[in-house]
């Protein structure tokens, strides 16, 4: 208790502040690192709501097109669904499949960068408004905890990922067949042999590395959007503490333009970040599904 | 305090050879990319694509241990464990 008023007199600490910032709004704390009862309000209500806007703004550019000469906006899309398509058709060569694939491919693409895009609004803005409706509403303002990227929710880009992984387990089983792909997870790598026995031995080697592959692609998928995203905020949140540090004490003017200058820089090579990681996780979305369709 | 000092450390040896890693990555990509759109004009375009999505490859390895040791920089997570241990 001494320590929460000590806090509320002189303000908060570098630590505090950074830790305030990265508390999710959760309906109760995390026992340990995997925790399935945990549910952070605040990830999913921003990345339901962008992925509304998402739907919502796409759907007026379908509903509005023309085959005559288009408007600005739905040129816009229309460059954006030919380049989803493009690489579609480079990387799954299937017809049919594409028809779910590269919808699902450019869903994800929008639906990344608009919650990626959430790490360029100010770290601050969004928590205060928060920090003001919660007192307003009669509660402790230092429980007031919001988190806007939902991408940097490592919950978020897991799911994302193991969405991807259930799809390309359906592929499998779709392309292949039961017996084919059973076929495919005993004898891929590193193939089988006349001997019975042999045999055995390779399936199981086999069956592992398989094992081990689906693993490995779905958790370096998830970790590489959400390392990213989750870097990204914390050096906005250092890079804010600069500011945070002459307003705290109104001196430092050095501090003040440091923070300027390495604010822009950051949000200006963000900017690169945000689309190249949306790009690298749809890419990775076609190649995995793609995956799915070639038989060994 | 020597929890912290070593914590200090290993966050600077995590940037630190990360970096190395990825930017020694970036740069023979590079180089093997204009070597390459130099030879065959032509292919740019699609080279530049697969250049990009690579260039996201590297970089994460590297953008993870950065988020990870910033971490442990500025909200350690060793002190608690520390706290927790039977006196």
């Amino acid at each position: 208790m001494a320590a929460e008023s000590d806090v509320a007199e002189h303000g908060m600490t570098a630590g505090e502040y950074i830790v305030h910032h990265l508390t999710f709004l959760q309906n109760k704390t995390p026992n340990n690192v995997v925790d399935f009862s945990v549910l952070n309000f605040d990830s999913m209500f921003w990345s339901i709501v962008l992925g509304v806007v998402g739907c919502f703004f796409m759907w007026k550019a379908a509903r509005k097109a023309t085959a005559g000469v288009p408007g600005r906006f739905q040129a816009a899309v229309e460059i954006l669904v030919e380049m989803v398509e493009s690489q579609a058709k480079g990387i799954v060569h299937n017809a049919t499949s594409r028809k779910f694939v590269s919808p699902l491919a450019l869903t994800v693409f929008v639906w990344i960068i608009l919650m990626n895009t959430m790490d360029l609004l100010p770290v601050d803005l969004i928590p205060a408004i928060w920090a003001k409706i919660f007192t307003a509403a009669g509660h402790d303002p230092h429980h007031a905890f919001m988190r806007v990227v939902p991408t940097a929710d490592l919950s978020i880009s897991m799911g994302l990922s193991i969405s991807v992984l259930l799809i390309c387990l359906f592929y499998n089983v779709k392309i292949k067949g039961v017996g084919g792909w059973s076929h495919e997870l005993v004898t891929a790598p590193f193939g089988t042999s006349k001997n019975p026995i042999l045999a055995v031995i390779m399936g199981v080697l086999n069956l592992a590395m398989q094992i081990i592959e689906f693993i490995a692609k779905t958790v370096s998928h998830g970790m590489r959007l959400f390392g990213n995203m989750y870097a990204g905020e914390l050096i906005f949140l250092l890079i804010a503490l600069m500011g945070g540090a002459v307003s705290a004490t109104g001196t430092g003017i050095g501090l003040a333009i440091g923070h300027i200058i390495a604010g822009s820089a950051w949000a200006i090579f963000h900017i690169l970040i945000i689309v190249l990681q949306a790009f690298v996780f749809m890419m990775l979305t076609l190649v995995y599904v793609g995956q799915a369709h070639d038989a060994h | 305090m020597e929890v912290i000092s070593f914590v200090a450390l290993a966050a600077g040896l995590i940037i630190g050879l990360g970096a190395i890693g990825a930017c020694i990555g970036i740069g023979i990509m590079g180089s093997k990319y204009l070597e390459s759109a130099a030879r065959q004009p032509e292919l740019m375009n699609e080279l530049q694509t697969k250049m990009f999505l690579l260039a996201g490859l590297i970089d994460a390895a590297f953008i993870i241990g950065t988020g990870i040791a910033l971490w442990f920089a500025t909200a350690n997570p060793f002190l608690g464990q520390i706290a927790n241990l039977p006196k």
